[in-house]
C-alpha cells in the first residue's frame, strides 16, 4: 500500500516539529512521554533496590531523597498526566467526532512546545543536583529548608501546567464545536466523554496548582513571606492548594484510562455498553465531586474535625461513580462473545486492579483509619493501583488497540498477551505487599526501614522487576512491529466508531468526506431488544 | 454510520478561504474562537483564584495587620489607575466596534488609546512600586513596618504577587495589541473577520475586572 | 494471631483494637466487593468466551432499576464506613480530662520530648500504663508527624502552631516511634522509641537522671525542674514580669486568663488558649488586647519553642487567686 497517509505525507525533521496536524503531535508526545516514563521507571527501580535491605546502604539518604521526589515528578507531571490524552486523545478526538483536526491546531503544537520545556526544566533540574523535596513541595520544607533545584523544577511544572491547560481547552472546544453532523452528545463515544470531564479538570485546576508552584517559587527566590510560617505564613494553606488541584489530577490520570475501557470492553465482548448514560454521567461526575475532597490529604494536618468530617463524606460519594463504572463494565461482559486479545487482557487487568485500589481508596477516606496508615506504605500502594495498575493498563491497552491505526501495522498478538499477563503479576507482586507494610506501620519515603519490613520489601522489589520486564516487551515488540509487523486493515477488530473508518494509517485530513451519523455509539449488537437476565 | 456529502465543498483549497481547513465555514471557526476564549477565561479566573484564596484566608487571620497595610497604599494613585482601566475598556469596546463595522482608522486610533492608557496604568504602577521600595516595604530582609510587621509582610507579598501578576497580564495584552495595531492597519480586519479584535477584547476586559476587585480588596480595607 | 503472624503491628493502645476492629470490617466488605467483580468478570468471560467470528449477541442497553441498586447500595455501605470511621476520629480527637501532659517538640531530625514534672528525653518517650496521655505537639523547622504504629496514632507536627494527640497504653513494652511526614535528609532517620512502663516504675523513672540546668534551651536529656518553674524562672530572666505583674497598667494581667476570652482592640474576642498563648509571646502585635498599647517586644527568634511551652505551662499553672488584682482587671473582658 502506497497511498499518502499522515506519516509518509510530508518528510523531513521539520515537517514533524512544525507540524499542525494532531496525529502527527500525538507522536511527537508518544516519543516524548515514553522517553519521561524510562526515565521515571529508572528512578523507581534504584528505589527499590535500594530497599532491598532495611540499612541505607546502596545510595546515601541525600540521593535515596531525590530519587523518589524525581520519580514522582517525573512520573506525575511529565508522564501519568499527558499520557492519555496528549496521545491517544490528540490522536483519536478529532477521528472519533468525525473533524478533521482539533479546533486549534497551532495551540495544540504549542502546547507540545510548552511540554518540552517544561520538561527540560525539569530535566535541568534533575541533572545538576536534583530536587529532595517530594513530589508534593509541601512548604516549609521546600521554601525554607531544601537545599536543592526546587526553583527550577518548581519553574518546569509551572510551564507544563500550561501545556495541559491549552490541551484542555483545545478539546472542550473541539468537542463542542467540532462533532459531525448527526453525532449528537449521547451518541459520543465514552472515550470522548471521558476526555471532555478530564479536560474541566484541566481547566479548573491545573491553574490552581500552577499559581500555588509559583507562589513556592517566589517565596523560596525573593522571601516573600506567604507559606513559611516564620514568615507568618501559614504552611498548610499550601497543602490546601495544593491538593485542590492534586487530588482531581488523579482523576486526570484515571479518567481516560476508563474511557478507553469502555472502548476495550464494549469491542471485545461485541456487545453495546451497558448503561451508557450511566457510564458518561458519571465521568462527569467523578471530575465535579474530585474538585470537593481535596481536605482528605489533610486529616493529619491540623485541619478541623468538622472540615475533616465533611471532606470524608465527600471522599466517600466520589467513589459511587467508580463503582458503578465498574458493575457497567462487568454488565457488558454478560452474553457477550468475548475474545482474549491483548487490549481485552488489559482491560480486564484494569478492572480488577481497579477496583482494589478504588476500595482501598474508602479506608483511606475512612477518618480514624486514614490516621494509622496516613503516610505509610498503605498510601504507596493504593495510589499506585489507580494510577499504575489503573492510569497505565488503560494507556497500554489503548496503545495497542489503536496500534493498528496508528502506525499502519499490526503488533504481534502472542508477545503482546504474555506481556499484559506479566504486567500483571508483576504490578501485584509490586504493590500488594505494600499494603502489608503499610499497615504494620512502614512510612512512606524511609531510607532506612526496622528489619521487620524487609520480607515484604524483598517482594515488592522482585515484583518490581518482573514489573520492569513487562514494561520493556511492548517496547521492543511495538518498535519490532514498526518494520515487521503484518499490514494493518482498515478496521481489524471489526470495531464501530468513526476512527475505524479511515485507513490504517489515516491521511492528513483523516475524512474524504466529513461523515453523517445516524446511530449511538458501541452498535456492535443485534439491534433486537434483550432484556437483561 | 454513513459516509456524507454535506461538508465536502468547503475543502477546496480556495485562495480566499477565510478560516482554516478544519472548521466548515467562518462562522463555525468564529463560535470556535469565541468558546475557546471564554474557556481560556475561566482558566484565568481560577488562576487569580488561588491567589485570591490565600489573601482571604490571610485577612480572615491578620485583619488588623491588613488593615494597617492598607493604609500604606497609595488611594489617589490606585483610584486614578481605576479610572484609567475603565476608560482603556471603553477604548476596546470602541476599538472591536469599530472592527466589526469595518472602519480601518478607528480601530487602529482606539487600539493606540488602549495601548497608551495601558501604558499609563504601568506607569503609575511603576511609580507606586518605587514609593514601597523607598519605604522598605518590599517583604524579605529589608522590610520595615510600624506595627505586626510579620503579618504585614505577607500583605504585601500577596499585593506585590497580585498587582505583578495583573501588570504581566497587561504587558501581554499590550504585546498583542501592537501585533493588532500593525495588522489592522493594512486592513486585515472588518466585518467579515474580526474574531482576533473581539478575542483580545475579551481578554482586555478580563484584564480589567481582576484589577476592580484588587483596587478595593488591596487598596480600601480599613478605611470608613 | 495474626499478630504473630506479622500482619498486624503490636496492639498497645486502647484504640489499636478499635482501629484494627474497623480494618477487619473494611478488608471484609472489600473483599465481598472483590470478589464478587472478580467471579462475574471470570464467569462471564469462560461462559460467553467467542465462539466463532459470527457470534451474536443481544442488544442491552441496560437497567436503570440495576443502575440505581449498585449506585444506592455502595452508598449505604459507604455511609456505614464513613461513620464508624468518623466515630473513632472523634474519640481520637477528644483526650480524657485527666490525661497526663507531654510536650513535643520535632525538629530536623529529632523528637525532643519535655514531661510535665521536668523530665526530658530525645528520641524516646516514656509513659506509664492505663493512664491517658496527651501530647501537643510543635516544630521548630519543617513538618514532621509524630506516629506510633503499636498505638496507631499519627498527628502532624506543624511549626507555628500547637496539635494535639493522646494515647492509653495497654501493654508494658518498646514500641517504634516514626517521624512520618517527610523532613529532609535524615527523615528516615528520626525515629526513636516509647517505652511503656509500670506506673510504679514510671514515677521512679520521672525522677531519676541526670538534673539539667535551669531553663537551659539546649535540648537536654534529664531531669529538671517541673516545667512550670521552669517557665517561671523564664518569665523573670525575660523581664515580662515588668509589665505583667499584678496591678501593672501596661500589660494585661495573665492570672486565670487561661480558658477565657478577652476582649482585643478591634472588638472582636479571642479565647486564650495554648495558640493564642504562643502567638502573643511571639508576635505580641498580631492580637492586642483592648486597651494597650503595642509595647511588647517580639520573642521570636530568642526563644525555643521548648521554652514558649514552658512559660505557657507557667501561665496556666497561674490559678486566678494569684493575680490580687484580678485577671479581669486590665481587659475588664474575662467572659464566662
Amino acid at each position: 500500500m502506497t497511498s499518502t497517509n499522515y506519516i509518509n505525507a510530508d518528510y523531513g525533521i521539520w515537517s514533524w516539529l512544525l507540524t499542525k496536524d494532531h496525529k502527527r503531535i500525538a507522536i511527537l508526545y508518544l516519543v516524548s512521554i515514553t522517553a519521561m516514563f524510562l526515565l521515571g521507571g529508572l528512578f523507581a527501580l534504584m528505589i527499590r533496590l535500594e530497599l532491598l535491605t532495611p540499612a541505607g546502604d546502596l545510595v546515601s539518604a541525600d540521593t535515596y531523597n531525590k530519587l523518589f521526589t524525581m520519580h514522582g515528578i517525573v512520573m506525575v507531571f511529565f508522564f501519568l498526566i499527558p499520557s492519555i490524552p496528549a496521545v491517544l486523545g490528540n490522536f483519536l478526538i478529532p477521528m472519533m467526532i468525525g473533524a478533521r483536526d482539533l479546533a486549534f491546531p497551532r495551540l495544540n503544537l504549542a502546547s507540545w512546545y510548552l511540554f518540552v520545556v517544561g520538561a527540560l526544566f525539569a530535566l535541568y533540574a534533575i541533572f545538576t543536583g536534583g530536587v529532595d523535596t517530594g513530589w508534593t513541595f509541601y512548604t516549609p520544607y521546600s521554601t525554607a529548608a531544601a537545599h536543592t533545584n526546587v526553583i527550577p523544577a518548581a519553574l518546569g511544572i509551572f510551564i507544563n501546567g500550561f501545556s495541559s491547560i491549552l490541551t484542555g481547552l483545545n478539546f472542550i472546544v473541539t468537542i463542542h464545536r467540532m462533532r459531525a453532523p448527526g453525532l449528537t452528545w449521547f451518541r459520543l463515544p465514552l472515550f470522548v466523554w471521558a476526555h471532555y470531564a478530564t479536560s474541566i479538570i484541566f481547566i479548573l485546576g491545573t491553574p490552581v496548582i500552577a499559581i500555588t508552584i509559583l507562589l513556592v517559587a517566589v517565596e523560596r527566590a525573593f522571601h516573600f513571606g506567604i507559606f513559611d510560617p516564620t514568615l507568618g505564613g501559614d504552611p498548610v494553606l499550601f497543602q490546601h492548594l495544593f491538593w485542590f488541584y492534586s487530588h482531581p489530577a488523579v482523576y486526570i490520570m484515571i479518567l481516560p484510562s476508563m474511557g478507553i475501557v469502555s472502548e476495550l470492553i464494549t469491542c471485545f465482548s461485541r456487545k453495546v455498553i451497558f448503561g451508557y448514560g450511566f457510564v458518561a454521567v458519571s465521568s462527569m461526575a467523578i471530575a465535579v465531586l474530585g474538585f470537593l475532597v481535596w481536605g482528605h490529604h489533610l486529616f493529619l494536618s491540623g485541619q478541623s474535625v468538622y472540615a475533616s468530617l465533611i471532606f470524608s463524606v465527600l471522599s466517600f460519594l466520589v467513589a459511587i461513580p467508580s463503582a458503578v463504572k465498574v458493575f457497567n463494565w462487568t454488565a457488558t461482559l454478560y452474553r457477550g462473545s468475548i475474545e482474549f486479545a491483548a487490549p481485552m487482557i488489559y482491560a480486564l487487568g484494569f478492572i480488577g486492579l481497579f477496583t482494589i485500589g478504588g476500595l482501598t481508596g474508602l479506608f483511606l477516606a475512612t477518618l480514624g483509619f486514614d490516621v494509622h496508615v496516613h503516610d505509610t506504605y498503605f498510601v504507596v500502594a493504593h495510589f499506585h493501583y489507580i494510577m499504575v495498575g489503573g492510569a497505565i493498563m488503560g494507556y497500554l491497552g489503548g496503545i495497542h488497540y489503536w496500534w493498528p491505526k496508528i502506525s499502519g501495522r499490526m503488533y504481534p498478538e502472542w508477545p503482546a498477551r504474555i506481556g499484559a499477563a506479566t504486567i500483571f503479576v508483576g504490578f501485584n507482586l509490586t504493590f500488594f505487599p505494600q499494603f502489608l507494610a503499610g499497615y504494620l506501620g512502614m512510612p512512606r519515603r524511609y531510607h532506612m526501614y526496622p528489619p521487620e519490613f524487609q520480607v515484604l520489601n524483598v517482594m515488592s522489589t522482585a515484583g518490581a522487576t518482573i514489573l520492569g520486564v513487562g514494561y520493556l516487551l511492548p517496547l521492543t515488540y511495538l518498535l519490532w512491529s514498526l518494520r515487521y509487523g503484518k499490514v494493518a486493515p482498515d478496521n481489524p477488530w471489526r470495531a464501530t466508531g468513526l476512527e475505524w473508518q479511515t485507513p490504517s494509517p489515516p491521511p492528513t485530513e483523516n475524512f474524504a468526506t466529513t461523515p453523517v451519523v445516524t446511530e449511538g455509539a458501541y452498535a456492535y449488537s443485534d439491534m433486537h431488544e434483550a432484556e437483561f437476565i | 454510520m454513513s459516509a456524507g456529502h454535506a461538508h465536502a465543498a468547503a475543502r477546496g483549497h480556495s485562495a480566499e478561504r477565510a478560516y482554516a481547513h478544519q472548521f466548515d465555514s467562518a462562522e463555525h471557526q468564529h463560535g470556535a474562537a469565541q468558546l475557546g476564549m471564554w474557556v481560556f477565561i475561566a482558566q484565568e479566573i481560577l488562576f487569580f483564584g488561588g491567589l485570591f484564596v490565600a489573601y482571604t484566608v490571610y485577612r480572615f487571620m491578620y485583619p488588623a495587620a491588613f488593615a494597617q497595610s492598607s493604609h500604606h497604599l497609595d488611594v489617589v494613585l490606585g483610584s486614578f489607575n481605576t479610572a484609567v482601566l475603565i476608560a482603556s475598556s471603553l477604548t476596546m469596546a470602541l476599538a472591536v466596534h469599530g472592527a466589526q463595522l469595518g472602519k480601518r482608522w478607528a480601530q487602529v486610533i482606539f487600539l493606540l488609546a488602549t495601548i497608551f492608557l495601558g501604558c499609563v496604568f504601568l506607569g503609575v504602577k511603576t511609580i507606586e512600586y518605587g514609593h514601597k521600595f523607598h519605604e522598605h516595604l518590599i517583604p524579605g530582609p529589608n522590610f520595615l513596618f510600624d506595627g505586626d510587621a510579620r503579618h504585614a509582610q505577607i500583605f504585601f507579598s500577596l499585593y506585590f504577587v497580585m498587582t505583578g501578576l495583573h501588570a504581566l497580564h497587561m504587558v501581554i495584552g499590550i504585546a498583542v495589541l501592537g501585533v493588532l495595531v500593525w495588522r489592522a492597519a493594512r486592513g486585515a480586519y472588518g466585518s467579515a473577520y474580526y474574531s482576533p479584535v473581539e478575542l483580545t477584547g475579551l481578554y482586555w476586559h478580563f484584564v480589567d475586572i481582576v484589577w476592580i476587585f484588587l483596587f478595593p480588596l488591596l487598596y480600601l480595607i480599613g478605611r470608613h | 494471631m495474626l499478630e504473630r503472624l506479622g500482619l498486624l503491628p503490636p496492639q498497645a493502645s486502647t484504640v489499636a483494637l478499635q482501629t484494627d476492629m474497623l480494618y477487619a470490617f473494611l478488608v471484609a466488605i472489600s473483599v465481598f466487593f472483590a470478589v464478587l467483580i472478580a467471579v462475574a468478570v471470570i464467569a462471564f468471560s469462560v461462559m460467553y468466551r467467542r465462539r466463532s467470528e459470527n457470534d451474536v449477541t443481544p442488544y442491552i442497553h441496560g437497567s436503570t432499576a440495576l443502575e440505581i441498586a449498585w449506585s444506592v447500595i455502595p452508598l449505604g455501605v459507604a455511609m456505614v464506613m464513613f461513620g464508624w470511621g468518623a466515630h473513632l476520629f472523634v474519640t481520637l480527637k477528644r483526650p480524657p480530662d485527666d490525661a497526663l501532659q507531654v510536650n513535643v517538640v520535632g525538629k530536623q531530625w529529632m523528637w525532643k520530648i519535655q514531661h510535665l514534672e521536668g523530665r526530658r528525653e530525645i528520641n524516646e518517650l516514656h509513659v506509664p500504663l492505663g493512664r491517658p496521655v496527651k501530647l501537643t505537639l510543635t516544630s521548630e523547622d519543617v513538618i514532621h508527624s509524630f506516629y506510633v504504629p503499636a498505638f496507631r496514632i499519627k498527628q502532624d507536627a506543624v511549626p507555628g502552631r500547637y496539635t494535639t494527640a493522646w494515647f492509653e497504653a495497654t501493654r508494658i513494652g518498646s514500641y517504634h516511634l516514626f517521624c512520618a511526614e517527610y523532613c529532609g535528609t535524615m527523615h528516615s532517620g528520626m525515629i526513636g522509641k516509647v517505652i511503656v512502663m509500670d506506673p510504679a516504675d514510671y514515677q521512679a523513672w520521672l525522677t531519676s537522671g541526670a538534673a539539667v540546668p535551669v531553663a537551659a534551651g539546649a535540648a537536654a536529656d534529664g531531669a529538671g525542674p517541673n516545667l512550670a518553674a521552669a517557665g517561671k524562672d523564664l518569665f523573670e530572666q525575660k523581664g515580662c514580669l515588668t509589665c505583667h505583674q499584678p496591678g501593672s497598667v501596661l500589660g494585661p494581667q495573665l492570672a486565670g486568663i487561661v480558658g477565657h476570652s478577652v476582649e482585643l482592640q478591634d472588638g472582636t474576642t479571642v479565647t486564650v488558649d495554648d495558640d493564642y498563648l504562643r502567638e502573643s509571646i511571639l508576635t505580641p502585635a498580631a492580637k492586642l488586647v483592648k486597651g494597650f498599647a503595642p509595647v511588647m517586644p517580639t520573642f521570636k527568634g530568642q526563644l525555643t519553642e521548648e521554652q514558649v511551652m514552658q512559660l505557657i505551662a507557667y501561665i496556666k499553672s497561674l490559678g486566678p487567686s494569684a493575680g490580687t488584682a484580678g485577671a479581669a482587671a486590665g481587659t475588664g473582658k474575662t467572659g464566662s
